[in-house]
């Protein structure tokens, strides 16, 4: 591996830079294509039918009478639904869930597809929707995190262990001098990205097409491919720009299901978009946390256990467990760790990975509560968990790949001014009579890497084209992994061309747990490595070039040309050496994963550390966040421009999580009752103001090639615990649960 | 259904001339009807803004409007702001402060940052903040639409001063 490195030594003259987003041309202008912006000749609307119960069975669609309307083609319902060569409540793959595909009259939860409506416009087919008409046999749904009784998951989220325990958890207790016992809840949330989910397919013979929003673009070919009996190369995906993903568009469900077989079953193309209240519903959710904290400290206020148990909901028919409690693993050096989940069984959809899966409502609490312990011991909050710095990974003992934690406290609390803050609540006012409180967290997110695939090719012309099927949900994958390839091939960014989004394209692998830059930008990295340790072959052992016999290692590849390394005059442009070699196209290819033996070796996460101030009206309680900083330290940056932006979004999705957001079930119909964005709050530009990112500087040598760890969900960890914690400290009042209104202080008041 | 209505719109300065029904909303006809597809439908209750156009010179939500309510109406949608060859001001300045990540609701803010910028052509960061509002960013991009805004209205002032 060195050798092939030692030939991009230039890694960096791209990367690194604040570059310009590539598609923002296209994004500010409106011509970015996103899924619904496709309108082929032909084109047939779906609208899908959503239950209006939770728990029971349709016993009647009026399907005359939707069929009876103007414009209305077809309308799909158990009775004439076309099979499927999967099984939807089957698991047939890794990240397969069970969906609602009409394959019987059963209603699992509120919103889930009952019919299917095909008209030759949107409108028409809308109103063949209400015209169905349902009705039920209606029963008692199970609601909330006492629905039912609680089992014990195998899992936690998608395979992480459900239970974890490090040393003696009795011991740590016992061995405590101060302890507390404190349970936090945390609401079910919904994704809501911008775009919601839509579709357009199009079947020729059995080739699709599908113009959609996906996560995992290559991979979800071969998933769409099982449910309808045809190989994975018989589904295209086309997935430019997704409109915001959060999870949610990495899993197949019922309704794009459904759409795709209407077209096959029409013989025409079919689109599908859904409206915002069934956004929740069938695209999965973060379920309801109910978590105990017990934490125990000695004398010198080191922690001897740290005992995290998290019930969560999920559903009735398949089973993703929120995995909270795993927050506390890999960031306080206790005695003692344990981290155990439960879930429940309810009638809602089956939740799936959010944003920082079991990591937000994970941090959430276990930083509220360290800031309850540090409280009762009457220390710093800060100070406390320095105290307890892990400088190898709890439990297991692993080294860290690299861990600037410290860098980001002292940073970020310098920032911030933290230093003379008062240890007690309620101690603090602004010119206008506002209570003020100061809160920190610290922010922890896990640094995976799937797998995948690139192609970089050298043209005759000198220039680049860089392949890889990425998906670009707003991140900047667009940009950021151009500005990789570039760098592996020694040229500038005007001079390489970057082909992305469709499935025709190698595997970019999964586009989730902020692993997306390291993942694809590594098989990027080593395709364009291995394009030019072929390239420097032909210059080398070609007598006629200036490089001949300077030997593979001996060659630097710089702005379009390969340089011997003893000698920068000795150098020969990637045309005239591909031209003299005859011309043909120098091609690359590379992977990038994690073996087994790097995994065992280090424990990989990005840090930071969050300090929020509120301000709280003394009288109205209205809560108001006036400043948060947040400093990160996730290994290499390759864009600031763009990880400053995610990671200010993560930071909003945690003023979103502490203060907005929460589905509010109706325990007797199981429908949620702010099923659209006028009741599900999330911030808007004036809910935002002092907002500061500061990146640490860090180098990993271990993570990664590259270097890289992620930055697009660290940034809701911590941030929550923070903005509660502050509320506490201006108000006195201790919420242990999200989001926190109004109401909450009062009680206290 | 009730009878198809005979309606007039003037989009980006094109005139259109269509057979709407009654329940037509403006974003469908601009969408699915006239192909304009810069503005997006995001939550149908005018919450969202990604639908934002400029209708006779006032900022609306066009998943809420008729496109009978829109009759003899001029309207501007985010194509008519700018294109990729000549980027009006407000474009370049969320580009180049990267005012966007997925870009869905990008469409919306810039149409309604324009308005913004017409009615008040020097907002404090406050200004920009609440006249923006009823604009929605999931991803979230706000701080970085705000500097965008705010940028863009200092080069438009500043060239509006060259001018005078």
């Amino acid at each position: 591996m060195s050798d092939i490195l030692a030939l991009a030594p230039r890694f960096g003259s791209n990367s690194g830079q604040s570059l310009t987003r590539r598609d923002g041309v296209a994004k500010v202008t409106g011509t970015a294509t996103f899924a619904a912006d496709n309108h082929p000749d032909g084109l047939l609307y779906a609208v899908y039918v959503p239950a209006t119960i939770a728990r029971g069975t349709v016993t009647h669609l009026d399907v005359a009478a939707a069929k009876a309307h103007p414009g209305v083609v077809e309308v799909i319902t158990p009775e004439n639904r076309p099979p499927l060569a999967g099984d939807p409540d089957s698991k047939p793959f890794m990240f397969a869930f069970r969906f609602e595909a009409l394959q019987n009259n059963t209603v699992r939860y509120a919103n889930q597809p009952i019919a299917l409506v095909l008209a030759e416009t949107f409108e028409a087919a809308t109103e063949g929707a209400r015209l169905l008409n349902p009705l039920y046999d209606a029963q008692q749904p199970r609601m909330g995190l006492d629905g039912d009784a609680p089992f014990t998951p195998e899992s936690g989220g998608l395979g992480l262990p459900g239970t974890t325990v490090h040393g003696d958890i009795d011991a740590g207790h016992a061995a405590s001098a101060q302890d507390i016992d404190v349970t936090y809840e945390t609401p079910e949330q919904y994704h809501n990205a911008m775009e919601t989910h839509a579709v357009v397919a199009q079947w020729n013979g059995d080739h699709v097409t599908l113009d959609i929003p996906s996560q995992a673009i290559v991979m979800q070919r071969g998933a769409f491919g099982y449910y309808f009996g045809i190989p994975p190369e018989n589904v295209t995906i086309r997935s430019p720009y997704l409109g915001g993903g959060f999870g949610s568009k990495a899993i197949i469900n019922g309704p794009q299901i459904l759409a795709i077989l209407a077209a096959r079953m029409t013989g025409r193309p079919v689109k599908l978009m859904l409206s915002r209240d069934q956004m929740f519903g069938p695209s999965g959710h973060r379920g309801a946390t109910r978590q105990r904290l017990r934490i125990g400290i000695d004398t010198d206020h080191r922690m001897t256990v740290l005992d995290h148990n998290s019930l969560a909901t999920t559903s009735t028919f398949d089973t993703f467990v929120e995995s909270a409690a795993n927050a506390s693993q890999g960031l306080y050096a206790a005695g003692a760790l344990r981290s155990a989940h439960q879930g429940v069984r309810i009638d809602a959809g089956t939740p799936g990975p959010v944003r920082a899966p079991g990591e937000a409502p994970g941090s959430a609490a276990l930083e509220c509560a360290m800031d309850e312990m540090a409280y009762k011991a009457g220390i710093d909050p800060l100070e406390f968990r320095l105290k307890n710095y892990a400088e190898t990974e709890p439990g297991t003992g692993k080294p860290y790949s690299s861990k600037a934690l410290r860098d980001c406290y002292a940073q970020g609390a310098a920032r911030f001014g933290w230093a003379g803050r008062p240890l007690a609540p309620r101690q603090m006012t602004d010119e206008n009579g506002m209570l003020v409180g100061w809160g920190m967290g610290t922010a922890l997110f896990a640094a995976p890497m799937f797998a995948a695939q690139a192609r970089a090719v050298l043209r005759p012309d000198g220039t680049g084209l860089v392949e890889t099927a990425a998906s670009d949900m707003g991140q900047g994958a667009w940009t950021a992994l151009a500005q990789i390839a570039a760098d592996s091939l020694g040229l500038p960014m005007d001079r390489i061309e970057f082909r992305s989004g469709t499935s025709d394209l190698p595997d970019a692998g999964i586009a989730g747990g902020s692993a997306h830059t390291a993942t694809a930008g590594g098989a990027l990295h080593a395709a364009g490595t291995d394009a030019i340790r072929r390239l420097a072959e032909l210059a080398t052992g070609d007598p006629d070039s200036p490089l001949y016999g300077a030997g593979n290692a001996g060659v630097i590849a710089r702005d379009g040309r390969l340089h011997a390394r003893d000698d920068d005059t000795r150098s020969e442009s990637f045309a005239d050496i591909i031209t003299r070699a005859g011309g043909a196209e120098v091609e690359g290819k590379g992977s990038a994963s994690r073996t087994a033996e790097a995994s065992a070796a280090h424990a990989m996460y990005s840090h930071g550390a969050v300090f929020a101030e509120v301000k709280v009206d003394p009288d109205l309680f209205q809560i108001r966040v006036t400043r948060l900083v947040g400093a990160f330290a996730a290994g290499r940056i390759i864009n600031p421009k763009l990880t400053e932006s995610q990671l200010m979004g993560g930071m909003i999705w945690g003023i979103s999580f502490a203060l907005h957001e929460e589905a509010r079930f109706d325990q007797r119909t199981g429908r949620i009752m702010n099923a659209d964005l006028a009741g599900y709050h999330i911030p808007v530009n004036a809910d935002v103001s002092g907002l500061e990112v500061i990146t640490v500087h860090e180098d990993d040598p271990h993570v990664n090639p590259l270097g890289i760890k992620g930055v697009g969900e660290i940034g809701i960890t911590g941030t929550v615990g923070a903005i509660g914690n502050a509320i506490w400290h201006a108000t006195g009042t201790r919420v242990r649960h999200f989001p926190i209104r109004i109401p909450d202080l009062l009680t206290g008041a | 259904m009730s009878k198809k209505m005979q309606i007039t719109l003037t989009v980006n300065g094109e005139t259109q001339e269509l057979l709407a029904e009654p329940r037509e909303l403006l974003i469908y006809v601009l969408r699915e009807r006239l192909n304009i597809t810069g503005p997006h439908v995001g939550c149908e209750t005018s919450h969202c803004g990604a639908c934002t156009v400029t209708m006779d010179g006032k900022s609306v939500k066009s998943c809420t409007v008729f496109a009978a309510q829109a009759n003899g109406a001029e309207i501007t949608t985010i194509e008519g702001i700018g294109s990729p060859d000549s980027l009006h001001v407000l474009q370049n300045a969320f580009r180049e402060h990267h005012g966007l990540q997925c870009g869905f609701c990008t469409p919306g803010m810039i149409t309604r940052a324009t308005k913004l910028l017409e009615d008040n052509p020097n907002p404090t960061e406050e200004d920009v903040r609440f006249g923006m509002a009823g604009n929605l960013c999931r991803c979230t991009g706000y701080q970085n639409i705000v500097k965008s805004v705010l940028a863009a209205a200092t080069e438009l002032s500043a060239a509006k001063e060259a001018a005078e």
